[in-house]
């Protein structure tokens, strides 16, 4: 049986890409992206606690972190469209009439 | 029992059934909207009306998931009221901007669930739900005006950092989960000294900590601050600086303290929250020293505010606690009251106010001034108001925790804070009279602002009154 400290290694990785992308990248679709990727890094952990404890509320909790991330993408897309047909950039770096 | 589950926890159903009825109405009938805000106008009044009178009998819901009665309904009751100050002043800001339609109010209500599960969750997994729940709407909200670049970016800008912030938050409670075997917080709380020893559980609360910060606007994340106050709708604002701080550290004090206050010895974790609050303090009140815009210069003074409120949450004792609810209502209540009073200056959505469309006000608006100039002194602590006390029960709690240095900081930047304060003083009564200045003032906005002030300067006068309703129903 592969031991629990694996899978946290793997999910921290991911979840560490995903922060290292949502701060380098600048295309705001990609950092979007990014981010959906930590809460999936995150999900794998729920899923290796649970499955290591024996408890579904882990596993419970994965599928509202999943509703949570699909409305987060309704929502986040219909944001960035909006800002998209106002301005023709999704360029985070260009979107500075506030100080950033 | 699920029966008696369901009506402990009654003022929650009622928003919620509300919200799919004002869905149906806005479906189905057009020009809607002053309906659906008078059926939220008294769905709120009904719902805070109705959680003070149930505030007695305190009982845990749905195994031990949802807790009602006792604190839970005060800051429901303080959420309720701050909100609908907030909603009805929007009626006719909107108005203003052409751009009134009904489901704003959905999106406000919706927040306002969020904020109440949040305050009233005793689950880790309901806390993540209501946060985002609350989050989403609040994303929403302040991209409300889709065809205005400032709403465009602001709401894109905290979509991305909120979204990057929740991340954090649930990593943190993955890691919690991890360590505890459990995601209730009344469990947590009731193990945390052993589980302290565990490296996993400490990683996780610091984790956590860094999620909560985004959303009572410390530092770490605080970037989003000034963009995100300035850019958004006037009263979109003053709801998601008050309600939503509200909220926050409800919710945040909660995570920590759970259902067993003050029993708690937890050195490294304080630690780290007197840093973060040392750290909001100094550059909230520093920063904001350089700005000329309003809202940016009260978006930095939220960021000090919610500094000078984690001075409590590190001091972990009952006065601290007490400290923060006391310190977040007149908070509430001067900060909306500062806020509508920008919004009542404002012609468009694009027009920015800075200090100068303030210079020299008071000749043509005495009672703008004058209630403004009282917001000012109340917010910086100044004694006869409520804002002073507030400060000062948080003071006195780190001084009871043996974290002295952390009171002189907070004087240190209160007395930093107040030049920026009264430089708005200054601006509006020793300043040569600037460009004409239109005030949209109406019966609503004036209600609001008399509410305002009065209960600022009853906080202020009368403190112990409100303190002991909150020392009573603090475990």
């Amino acid at each position: 049986m592969i031991p629990l400290s694996f899978y946290l290694i793997l999910s921290a990785a991911f979840f560490s890409i995903g922060v290292i992308g949502v701060l380098t990248r600048r295309n705001a679709i990609i950092v979007f992206m990014c981010i959906e990727m930590m809460l999936n890094a995150v999900n794998l952990s729920f899923i290796a606690f649970a499955s290591f404890f024996g408890d579904s509320s882990g596993q419970v909790f994965v599928f509202f972190v999943m509703a949570v991330a699909a409305a987060e993408v309704a929502i986040g897309l219909a944001i960035i469209i909006a800002l998209f047909r106002n301005k023709l950039t999704i360029n985070i770096d260009e979107i500075n009439i506030l100080k950033w | 029992m699920e029966i008696k589950s369901l009506l402990n926890i009654l003022p929650i159903l009622i928003i919620s059934l509300s919200i799919l009825i004002l869905i149906l109405i806005e479906a189905f009938h057009k020009k809607s909207e002053i309906f659906i805000y008078w059926i939220t106008i008294l769905t709120l009044i009904f719902t805070t009306f109705l959680s003070l009178i149930t505030i007695q009998d305190q009982s845990l819901n749905f195994h031990d998931t949802i807790e009602s009665g006792g604190i839970t309904n005060l800051f429901y009751s303080l959420l309720l009221i701050i909100s609908s100050l907030a909603v009805i002043s929007s009626k006719n800001y909107l108005n203003r901007m052409q751009y009134h339609h009904g489901e704003y109010y959905i999106l406000v209500m919706s927040a306002i669930l969020g904020m109440m599960l949040m305050a009233s969750s005793r689950d880790l997994m309901l806390t993540f739900l209501a946060l985002e729940l609350m989050s989403l709407s609040f994303y929403v909200l302040a991209g409300y005006h889709r065809k205005v670049l400032f709403n465009n970016e602001a709401s894109v800008k905290y979509f991305l950092l909120g979204a990057f912030a929740s991340g954090f938050l649930l990593y943190g409670i993955a890691l919690v989960y991890g360590a505890a075997q459990s995601t209730n917080i009344i469990y947590i709380t009731r193990e945390f000294d052993s589980l302290l020893n565990k490296p996993l559980f400490t990683l996780g609360l610091i984790l956590l900590l860094i999620g909560f910060s985004f959303k009572v606007a410390s530092v770490p994340f605080h970037m989003w601050v000034p963009d995100v106050y300035e850019g958004s709708p006037t009263v979109v604002t003053a709801l998601m600086s008050t309600s939503g701080k509200i909220a926050a550290f409800s919710a945040l004090i909660i995570s920590l303290y759970g259902s067993t206050a003050s029993q708690i010895n937890y050195e490294t974790v304080s630690k780290i929250i007197a840093l973060l609050a040392t750290a909001s303090m100094l550059l909230g009140s520093i920063v904001a020293l350089t700005q000329t815009s309003l809202k940016r210069m009260l978006a930095y003074s939220s960021i000090a505010h919610a500094g000078y409120m984690m001075i409590g949450v590190a001091a972990a004792n009952k006065i601290g606690m007490a400290g923060i609810i006391f310190y977040l209502a007149v908070y509430g209540f001067m900060n909306i009251g500062a806020f509508i009073l920008i919004s009542m200056l404002e012609t468009s959505m694009e027009k920015r106010l800075t200090l100068d469309d303030l210079s020299g006000i008071y000749k043509t608006y005495p009672w703008f001034s004058a209630v403004m100039a009282l917001f000012m002194f109340a917010l910086s602590g100044i004694p006869p108001f409520g804002g002073f006390f507030g400060k000062y029960y948080v003071f006195i709690s780190a001084v009871k925790a043996d974290m002295t240095w952390l009171a002189v900081i907070g004087v240190i930047s209160s007395v930093i804070a107040a030049y920026f304060y009264l430089r708005v003083v200054i601006y509006m009564y020793f300043r040569r009279e600037g460009e004409n200045q239109n005030l949209y003032a109406t019966a609503a906005e004036n209600f609001i602002i008399t509410v305002c002030v009065l209960f600022v300067i009853q906080l202020g006068i009368t403190p112990g009154v409100f303190l002991n309703i909150i020392t009573r129903f603090l475990p």
